[in-house]
Formats: C-alpha cells, sequence, structure tokens
C-alpha cells in the first residue's frame, strides 16, 4: 500500500512491576487501512493501546500516532484518536443522546455541530428509537453501538477498537462488523481492530499483526503470512489456521 | 480549560440531581432549622427584660438549640457531607468503566479530579449558604434582630471556614476513592478517619495528657496538663475548625485558651474589659486555626491529585 503510515511503533516497551507486558514492538499502520490486532488474552494488545493513546507511559521506545509523540502531547493524540475499550462504560443515569453530548462537549464540538452530528450518529447506528432511554436499560449490543457513535460524533482520524465484538450474538456481531466497515469506507478512518474473532477479522481486515507474550510475530497481508507459514502460494487457508500455526510456534 | 469545567458541569448536575444528595441536604437543613428555632425561643426567653442585647443574632448559630448549636452540629456532622460527596467519586468511574472513557477525550488527566473536587466544594457552598440564609430568616422571624454589617460579616466569614473545613473532608474522600478500587472499602476507611479525629483524639488527648502530665495541685503543673491535652486535640481538624469559628461567631470571646492557660496580665484584662471585640481582632485570635486548616486542606488534595496523576490506568 502506498498510503503514509499512521500509527509508527519503534521498539516499543512497556514493564509492570518487572514483567515485560510489550516487547519491542515495532509496526506500522498505513491511512486508511483497517489493521487487525491479534493475539491471545495478556498478550499486550491493551497496554499497546493505551501506550498509543498516551494513558500509559512506554518504559522505553517510540510511537507516533498521525505524527505525534503520545507520551509529549497526549491530549493532541487524543484529539485525533478514538477509543473503544474493552468493556465500554457509561454514565448509567444518562440516557444515549446526554451521553453523546457530554463527548462533544469535551471534545470542544460546537452544540449547533454536536447535535447535528449526534442525530446523525443515532441514526447510523440504529439507535435513534431508543436515544431518550437510559443507557442502564441497554443490552450489550445497543451499548457497543453506542460506543460507535461515539467515535461518529467525534470524527476522530484514526480508531482504536479493543474487542468490539466480545460477548455479542451473531446477529449483533455482523451489525456491528458492519460499522466497522462503514467507519473505514465512508469516513475513510484508520483502524486498529483487536479481535478474538478470526473469522470477522479476515473479513474485514486489510492487514494483520500477530502478537505473542509482547511481541509482534507477524504483520501483513493475510495471504503472505500464508504463504509465509504454509510455503505454497495461491493454497486458501483460513485465519484461524495461520493464526494457530504462529501461536504453536511461539 | 473547557474539559475542566465541562467536568465540573457535568458532576455539579449529577450532584444536584442525586437521591444522596437530597436527602443528605433534607436531614441537614431541618436538624439545622429546628436547632436556630430552639435556640431562637430560648433566646428570645432570656432577652426579655435586658435593655439592649448586642450580637444578638450571633447568638442564634452558637447558642445551644437541643443541647448542641448550630456550630457544633457543622462540626462534628458537616464531615460527613464531604465524605458522602467524594467516598466513591473516582472508584465508581474506574469501576463502570468510564474513567478510560474519559480520559481517552482530549482533556488533561487533572481535568478530571479539580472538576470533581471543585463541583463538589460547589455543592457544599450551596448546602452551606442555604442553610445560614435559613437560620437567617428564621432568626429576623422569631428573636426579630436585624443583623448589622459587622455581623453579617463575622457570618460571612464563619461560611467561608466552614466550606474549607468540609472541603478537607471531601479531599479525605476522594484520597480514598483514589487508593482503593472498591468503594464499600473507601468509604468505610473515610467514616474510620473521621470517627477517628472527630470523637478518639479529643478523648485520646486528655487521656494521653493525664499520663503524659499527671494534675498534682500544684499550678504550674496544671497548666502543662492543659496546654499539652490542648495541643493533642488539635491534631484533629474537628478541634481545629471549632478553635477557629469560635471567635468568629462569638464577638466577646477573646482567646481560644482556657482559663487555666491564660496568664496573669491577660486574664487580669480578660476580666477588666468584657466588650465585644471588633471583626479584625478577632479574626486576629483565630487566624492560625484558620491557616493550618486552610493548608490541611490543601495538603490532602495535593496527595490525592498526584496519586491520581501517577495511577496507571489499566483497563479493568
Amino acid at each position: 500500500m502506498a498510503a503514509e503510515a499512521v500509527i509508527v511503533t519503534e521498539g516499543l516497551t512497556k514493564v509492570y512491576n518487572g514483567q515485560v507486558a510489550v516487547d519491542h514492538l515495532t509496526f506500522s499502520v498505513y491511512e486508511g487501512e483497517i489493521f487487525g490486532f491479534l493475539g491471545p488474552n495478556g498478550a499486550g494488545k491493551t497496554t499497546t493501546l493505551l501506550m498509543l493513546l498516551g494513558l500509559t507511559e512506554p518504559t522505553s521506545g517510540k510511537a507516533t500516532v498521525v505524527g505525534i509523540d503520545p507520551t509529549r502531547e497526549p491530549v493532541k493524540v487524543k484529539r485525533v484518536v478514538g477509543y473503544l475499550p474493552e468493556h465500554v462504560g457509561f454514565y448509567r443515569d444518562l440516557n444515549a443522546r446526554q451521553m453523546l453530548r457530554y463527548i462533544a462537549e469535551l471534545n470542544a464540538i460546537p452544540a449547533a455541530e454536536a447535535e447535528a452530528r449526534i442525530a446523525r450518529a443515532l441514526d447510523i447506528v440504529g439507535l435513534a428509537q431508543e436515544a431518550d432511554k437510559k443507557i442502564d436499560a441497554y443490552s450489550r449490543g445497543m451499548r457497543q453501538r453506542l460506543g460507535i457513535a461515539e467515535l461518529l460524533v467525534k470524527e476522530p482520524k484514526v480508531a482504536f477498537l479493543d474487542e468490539p465484538t466480545i460477548g455479542l450474538d451473531p446477529d449483533a456481531t455482523n451489525r456491528m462488523v458492519e460499522l466497522i466497515q462503514q467507519l473505514s469506507q465512508e469516513r475513510q478512518m484508520t483502524i486498529l481492530l483487536s479481535s478474538h474473532q478470526l473469522y470477522q477479522v479476515q473479513r474485514i481486515c486489510h492487514r494483520i499483526g500477530i502478537m505473542i507474550r509482547g511481541r509482534m510475530v507477524a504483520q501483513g497481508p493475510m495471504e503472505r503470512l500464508a504463504a509465509e507459514k504454509f510455503g505454497i502460494e495461491g493454497e486458501q487457508h483460513t485465519l484461524e489456521e495461520i493464526y494457530m500455526k504462529y501461536f504453536q510456534e511461539a | 480549560m473547557h474539559g475542566l469545567k465541562t467536568i465540573m458541569k457535568k458532576e455539579l448536575a449529577d450532584h444536584l440531581s442525586s437521591y444522596r444528595f437530597l436527602i443528605l441536604f433534607a436531614l441537614i437543613a431541618m436538624v439545622s432549622l429546628v436547632t436556630a428555632y430552639m435556640a431562637g425561643v430560648n433566646l428570645s426567653k432570656e432577652l426579655e427584660g435586658i435593655a439592649k442585647p448586642r450580637h444578638v443574632f450571633l447568638m442564634l448559630f452558637t447558642s445551644a438549640g437541643i443541647r448542641i448549636s448550630l456550630t457544633q452540629f457543622v462540626a462534628l456532622f458537616g464531615p460527613l457531607v464531604g465524605l458522602v460527596l467524594g467516598f466513591d467519586s473516582i472508584n465508581r468511574e474506574r469501576n463502570e468503566g468510564t474513567l478510560v472513557q474519559l480520559l481517552s477525550q482530549p482533556i488533561y488527566r487533572d481535568a478530571v479530579i479539580n472538576g470533581k473536587f471543585l463541583a463538589g466544594v460547589a455543592v457544599i457552598a450551596v448546602m452551606m449558604v442555604s442553610i445560614v440564609l435559613m437560620i437567617t430568616g428564621l432568626g429576623l422571624l422569631i428573636v426579630g434582630v436585624v443583623p448589622g454589617l459587622e455581623e453579617l460579616g463575622r457570618v460571612a466569614l464563619y461560611l467561608v471556614i466552614s466550606i474549607i473545613y468540609v472541603a478537607f473532608w471531601l479531599g479525605v474522600a476522594m484520597l480514598f476513592s483514589i487508593l482503593f478500587r472498591s468503594m464499600a472499602t473507601s468509604a468505610l476507611a473515610a467514616l474510620a478517619v473521621w470517627l477517628f479525629f472527630s470523637f478518639f483524639v479529643p478523648l485520646g488527648a486528655s487521656a494521653v495528657a493525664n499520663v503524659l502530665a499527671p494534675s498534682t495541685a500544684e499550678a504550674a503543673a496544671l497548666v502543662r496538663r492543659a496546654q499539652l491535652e490542648r495541643a493533642l486535640s488539635l491534631i484533629s481538624p474537628m478541634e481545629l475548625y471549632s478553635h477557629g469559628t469560635v471567635a468568629v461567631i462569638d464577638p466577646l470571646r477573646r482567646t481560644t485558651r482556657s482559663l487555666v492557660q491564660v496568664g496573669v496580665l491577660e486574664q487580669l484584662s480578660l476580666t477588666r474589659f468584657s466588650g465585644p471585640l471588633p471583626l479584625d481582632q478577632s479574626l486576629l485570635v483565630v487566624l492560625p486555626y484558620i491557616i493550618t486548616l486552610v493548608a490541611l486542606t490543601c495538603v490532602c488534595f495535593g496527595v490525592s491529585y498526584t496519586a491520581f496523576m501517577r495511577q496507571e490506568i489499566r483497563s479493568l
């Protein structure tokens, strides 16, 4: 891909109490792509995302997001990056509209513009009917979609989605995947997607990175990873086969 | 700056619409109104026949209604307001996952804690001011006195000190909400600190003073014991606050020390001149306590601030 690199890390390392969570991570994500960020639980994916957001300081190494160093200028990074954490939390006493309004205010989006964006976002994620219900009453799928609505209101250049389909039923998963694809195609967002649902990742991701025990063991388009591991060009492999192969070798 | 303002606005709205606040406010308003009413009724009885009573208005706050006066009530239970407003401010957001959400928006991290603290202080201020205004209104009705300018100044000063005092406890509660993950733990820890400083320190000070300086018939020993007890009890913010407000609200008080500790010449002047002190002189008497109280509040908030800024945000 000839596009520019939006996320670049070089030797990014994080040590928590003597335990290496992220070990000299070097990878890049290019503009407009969906990058599938795979790896077992505890591989350091979330820690990496937090470092890229400037919420955690790296022990060593460097990272830039849209040319900004998240450690030095966390607020600037957070202006261009939207983050959907694994366990999305919302204020239970608010309704969806109030929640989105709060997010818009925190992002200093002018009120009139914010209202327009909120109405559009609620429409896209299909929550317009439930917008005035308290979030407390929302199902898991609705909450995840509200998380996407937040991204639509914020309109970041880059979105970090941490396990956005975890715990969703098949129908909700499909809707979520479609929404993510929409973010990428219609808004040209660069998306870093961490997930365990390999079939979905295979469907929508342009490139894939596999992280095991804090290290990136492979990155590239799926066909290339398959060719590297199985050695036969043109043979069809599911992502699951590739992932398991890397996982067993690591 | 917009982050701070936004967060403060939201926290304020949360507080004011929460049941917790409404219950607390109803309770405190009720007690202070009853206390002030009783005090007012007692006052008007006592003042009958006195030709030209002075500073009657201030006595509404200091004379005992049902056993305790309003100022004592605030000293004892004002901290609960601070604790209730702050004990779950950070750990609730952490447990519900909203903290990561909030911190991934383009705001500085300290906007979160500053906004929460300022919103809490604003709520405390609203509460205290409205209680004092209610009592003032009642006083005008029952006793029929109109406060003079100086009296109003004293009440305003009393309000400021009280808000700082309750804000100190808000800071304590917020500190625990940062240090402990569980809301129950932080609530209990804050309550324990309150109980310790408000009940055990004053009691313990007397016990420790007895051991360290046993009272004998000698005058010097008595003075030593009184000084020791006082110094020890001042560990408690409640004692600091009581000492800090007593001369402000009561112009006839010229010292915060008990009679035993006062020197000979001072005793002489106390008995000779019993007129009220002007406001600035009263202020001079209590200034050390007020400064200590402000310093304590700053230290407490400062510790919370650093703890919060250094904490790792692991999404859980």
